[in-house]
Parts: C-alpha cells; structure tokens; sequence
C-alpha cells in the first residue's frame, strides 16, 4: 500500500485511499447477484462494528464483549427515529440520514457511559461488565416492551432505490452502495483517530498507564473517548444493519454475535483496520461456505440439523484460540510484515518512553512480571 | 411476609451456588492470575458427563462423582493444552483464549447433544418443607447449602493448614522464590486449575436441576451472576465469594420472585454497575488487587 502515491502524506492519503478503495466496493457490487450485494451490505455493516472494537482492543487495551448491545442501540436508534419520521411524513434520504445519527448518538451515549463505568476498571472486569451488559438486553427489550417491542422487535419502513437510479439497480445493490458508503465514511473516521495524537494516546494508555499519566496524558480521558468512539461506530453498523433488514429485535444481537464480532477482529488483527474488513469478509462468508459444505457431504437430516448452529461456531473458536496463540497479529500481519500482537510486553519497572509505540524490548519473564504487578 | 421469608430462603440455596461457583473463579485467580471466561462451558462438559454416567448407572452419586473427576480432568486438560501457552503479556490474551474455548466446548456440546433442553432429576425432593406453617426450603434446598459450605469449608482447611494449600499459595503469590525453595509451581498452577474446574462442576451440578435442565447454555447465566459474584466481593477473597454469592443470590430471589424472571438479569448489571462505581475496589478486596 505505501508504493501506492508515494507523494501523499498523513491526511489527505488516508481520504485518497478511502475513496478508491470506496469507488472499487461501489463498482464491485455491479459484479455480484442480488444475493451475493446483501452479504456485501451486511459485511459492510459488520465491518463498521469490527473497526470499532478492533480500535477499543488493540489500540486502547479495554476489551468489550458487548459491542451486540452497541450495535443494538444504532439499529435501535435508527428504527425508533425511523418510525418516528415516518409518522411525521418525512421520507426519502433526509429520514434516513436522521434516523442513522440518532442511531449513532444512541449508541455513543451508551458507550459513553459504560466507558465512564469501565475507565475504572482493567480488562478482565469491563469485559465481565459488558458481558453481563450484552446477556442483560433480552430483559430489557421486554421490560420496556411498549417502547422496544419485547423479543419481537421493530420493523422500519422499506427505504426504496431513488427514481434516479431505478432502472439500472436492484434493491440489493443499492442497499450496499448505502451501506458501504456510511461504512467508508465510519471507517475513514477511524482511520484518522488511528493515525492522529489521539490513536498515539490510546497506544500509550495501553502499553503502560503510568508512563502515559506521567508524560501528561489523561488516562481516563482517552480510555473514556475511545470507548465512545468504537460505541459510535457499533452504533452506525447497527443502524446500517437495520436499515438493510428492515428490522430490529433482541434476537439478532445475542452474546454468540457478541463473541463473533471480537473473533473478526482477532481474526483479522487487533488494531488493524484492513484486519477488521478481512475479519467482517470471514464472519459473513464462512458460515455461508460451511453450510455449503455440510450440505454437500448428504449427511442425515438429524445431524445435519445438530451441524448447522454450531459447525461455524465451532471453527470460529478454534481460529480465534489458534490465532491468540500462534499469530497474534492475526491475519493482517500475513501481509503487511508485522508479526507481533498489538501488545509488546510491558513491565512497569521499565523506563521506556510511553509516548513512542512500545519498541521491541526484551521481555522478562512471566514470574518478573508477575512481581512486578504485585509491587 | 411468608413469601419473603421463603424467597430469601430459596436466595440463600441458589447463592451458595453462585458463591461455589465464584469461589472457582477466585481458585483460577489466585492460581495463575486469570480470570477463566471459560469456567462455564467446563463446568457444562462436566455436567453432561455426570448427566450420562447418571443415565447409564441409574445412580445420582455415580454421575455426581464422574461429574467432579472429569471437571478435574478437564481443567488439567484445559491448563496444559491450551492456557499454558496463551500470551502473558497481558490478561486480555487468556481473556479471548478463554472464549474461544467457550465456543468450542459449546458448540461440541450442541453437535453430540442436541440443542433441546434434558431435564435432570434432583436427587431429593424439590417441595418446600412447611415450618409453622410458613414454606421455607426444600430438601434439596437444604442439600445445596450443606454441600456448598461443607466444601468451602474443605478447600479453607486445604488451603491454611495443609502443605499442599501452603505450596499452593506460596506458588500464587510468589512464584519465583517458590521455586528456588523447592515448590513446583508449574505443578501448583495445574493443581489449581484442576481444583477449580471440579469445584465449578460441582457447582453447576447442583444448579442444574432446579432450572430448566441441560443444555449447551444453561451456565452462561451462571457465569455472569458469578462473576458479578466476584466483582462485589473481590476476586482475591474466598470469604468476599461467599458473602457476595449469599448476597447476588437473594438479591435475585427477591428480584425474580417480586417483579419477574425477566427482570432478574437487569438486577444483576444494576448491582454491577453499583458496585463498580461506588465501590470499585470490590467489597472485600484491596485496590491493588483491582488495578494490577
């Protein structure tokens, strides 16, 4: 990618490549069948949560199980706004573009405060507090049923294709050319967060706090706003998910989904967004090739039927306990040379400079480690 | 009056559940330092192990004994083959290992089983005993309990006045200078797992029957309330385990019994959240032990 342009720099490169990379996604979906554009639409939509939790993990250290319940909140946001325009005799692109910040707003709002709740706390604790967050949702769309509509959900008007367009596409496709542009858009953002002063605090905060807190950086500050940040991006995937289903309900964002959208950005590798669209590529297709698969093979139906769930969820488990351990700058790394996880050990006796991304020190032992946590 | 004497009874059983459950997350935690995702998809293997024996012997302390060994076999199978060697660079690398299991066992469990839900036979009876004529437990209840705090108390003489519970936390504690005196702390830290995998089978053994039955999720749920369990008390303290599972325990007794099932969950991420922000340190725990 860097022989690419060699003149471009900082900013303006990252918008050069979006575009293209956005106008080959566009162009690309004239290739595919109708079917074959709403996997696209829906990996978009993924993606967009992926690089949310993708930026959260390998860039800030805080681990979030419960990015489902973020991108819940979007399609949430999105469906009761949309209905809501739908009401008041708004339709077209405007309903749409306000539907999609309410979504995100919802989503951020929520992400603010579990970030509020989670900047106190060290990995294991947020990811036990989203947890409990994502398993708590199912009870809290059926307690508010009158607003969220219990386990049956929320149905959104059908967004038809512009008059302009009508004749050329289908339905499908224009419901990706949507989705990938709010996609490139959401991750474009995410992009520059990435490369900017802020993306160099997160990688601070999560090398070593102290460093970090002692170089002038507000620890809880950057912790609380990466949070959000990844919320608001959960929360546009959610409404773009919406928007392309027509629907919303509890259902669709369990804690398997949870868990699925995490092995995309392990998968992938954390922290890189070209991983978070490879990880987005393998959890929309792999399910669809395994049952492809099993379909094939003439298995009897009980079998089949015990397969179907579970065989993809299996595979899912084993990459993402293969890729922790083997790789753990996932598949990204395959590529671009970077073989190290996102995480180069830490010591906190060490006095290494917090501003720079942590250089390949040696690392001391688990035992040393260990004491030196307990000091 | 009488319901609330009865849910706060009934909270106590399922809370010496949660407690027993915690408990084994604080075993793993002060063993190796990691909180183990995992510990409900073992405890579930274990359970469909001992539901099997069950059905094939037709004797509840045959499962219940297989049920406890294999949850020891698999926390020594799980340590050494897949835990051992995840990152330690930092707890997120066990963290994401840990689901990945959980994905595994689970989705292994639905291929074998079945997704359906198999009922399990309480080995006493599940109707409440009358005491003046208020309901209050019932035996099976009472055998929860007694089970429970019977094997805490065993792990707490174990671990204070044994030279076993003596390797085990001078391995957790200080690695380094354990081994130079001659303790294996490789060795401790298997031991620990193995400790723990048994005593969350145990635990998910005695819940089982009086929910819904077996399936490849029925200790998701468990999982979270003991892990909520763990944040009020304090991963580093047994005694935090047990007060906090008593505590979670009524708490959603009296949540379930007043307002509804559904709401239970709710109350538990309200505590959750209560007690991260008011009292992050935990209840029983120091605030070094949180933020290192």
């Amino acid at each position: 990618m860097t022989r690419l342009f060699p003149r471009l720099a900082g900013t303006p490169r990252v918008l050069v490549v979006a575009g293209i990379l956005t106008l080959l996604a566009i162009g690309g979906t004239f290739l595919l069948d109708p079917y074959r554009n709403f996997q696209l639409a829906t990996a978009a939509a993924y993606f967009c949560a992926i690089g949310g939790l993708t930026l959260l993990v390998g860039l800030s250290g805080q681990l979030s199980l419960g990015h489902a319940a973020l991108m819940a909140a979007g399609g949430y946001g999105y469906a009761l706004t949309s209905i809501a325009l739908t009401g008041a005799g708004l339709a077209g692109a405007g309903r749409f573009v306000i539907a999609l910040v309410a979504g995100v707003v919802a989503a951020s709002v929520l992400g603010l405060l579990l970030g509020l709740a989670g900047a106190r706390l060290r990995g294991p604790y947020l990811a036990g507090l989203t947890l409990a967050f994502v398993i708590a949702l199912p009870a809290v769309t059926s307690v508010f049923s009158g607003v969220f509509r219990g386990d049956q959900g929320l149905q959104t008007a059908y967004e038809p294709v512009p008059e302009l367009l009508n004749r050329l596409i289908a339905l499908e496709q224009w419901q990706a050319w949507v989705a990938i542009g709010v996609t490139s858009v959401v991750t474009t953002a995410l992009a520059l967060v990435r490369r900017g002063a802020g993306g160099l605090r997160m990688r601070a905060v999560r090398d070593d706090e102290t460093a970090a807190r002692l170089n002038g950086v507000a620890v809880r500050r950057v912790k609380v706003t990466a949070f959000t940040v990844s919320a608001a991006a959960a929360g546009a995937g959610g409404a773009v998910l919406c928007f392309v289903t027509q629907s919303v309900s509890p259902g669709g964002y369990t804690l398997a989904f949870s868990l699925l959208l995490l092995v995309g950005a392990v998968v992938g590798g954390l922290g890189s967004l070209g991983g978070a669209a490879i990880g987005a590529a393998v959890i929309v297709l792999l399910p669809w090739v395994l049952s492809l698969l099993a379909g094939s093979l003439d298995l009897p139906a009980e079998l089949a039927q015990r397969l179907s769930g579970n065989l993809s969820v299996l595979v899912f488990g084993l990459l993402l306990i293969v890729v922790m351990l083997v790789r753990p700058g996932g598949l990204a790394g395959a590529f671009g040379g970077r073989r190290r996880g996102p995480w180069v050990r830490r010591s906190s006796t060490s006095p290494e400079p917090a501003e720079a991304p942590a250089p390949a020190s040696p690392s001391p032992s688990p035992q040393k480690q260990f004491l030196a946590q307990e000091r | 009056m009488d319901r609330l004497l009865f849910l706060f009874a009934t909270g106590l059983a399922r809370g010496a559940v949660f407690a027993l459950f915690a408990l084994s997350l604080v075993l793993i935690w002060r063993a190796a330092r990691i909180i183990n995702f995992a510990q409900g998809a073992m405890a579930l293997v274990a359970t469909y192990l001992a539901f099997a024996v069950t059905g094939l012997t037709g004797s509840y302390a045959a499962g219940l004994a297989a049920g406890i060994l294999g949850g020891a076999a698999i926390g020594w199978a799980i340590e050494r083959g897949v835990m051992r060697h995840a990152p330690h660079s930092t707890p997120l690398a066990g963290v994401i290992v840990a689901i990945g299991l959980v994905m595994v066992l689970q989705s292994l469990l639905g291929i074998v089983f079945g997704p359906q839900y198999r009922p399990m036979a309480a080995p006493f009876d599940e109707t409440p005993i009358f005491l003046g004529g208020v309901p209050v437990l019932s035996p099976y209840d009472l055998f929860i309990l007694v089970v429970a705090l019977g094997v805490m108390g065993l792990l707490a003489v174990l671990f204070t006045r044994t030279s076993l519970g003596l390797q085990l936390r001078a391995s957790a504690f200080a690695p380094e200078v354990s081994r130079m005196l001659g303790v294996r702390v490789d060795r401790m830290v298997t031991i620990g797992w193995m400790l723990s995998a048994a005593v969350a089978a145990l635990a998910a053994l005695l819940l089982i029957p009086t929910e819904l039955g077996l399936n490849p999720h029925s200790t998701d749920m468990l999982f979270v309330y003991a892990f909520t369990v763990a944040v009020v008390g304090g991963l580093d303290s047994p005694v935090g385990a047990l007060v906090g599972g008593l505590t979670v325990g009524v708490v959603i007794s009296l949540v379930t019994g007043y307002l509804g099932s559904t709401v239970a969950p709710i109350g538990v991420l309200v505590l959750l959240v209560v007690v991260l922000l008011v009292r992050p340190g935990g209840v029983f725990s120091m605030r070094e032990a949180r933020t290192a």
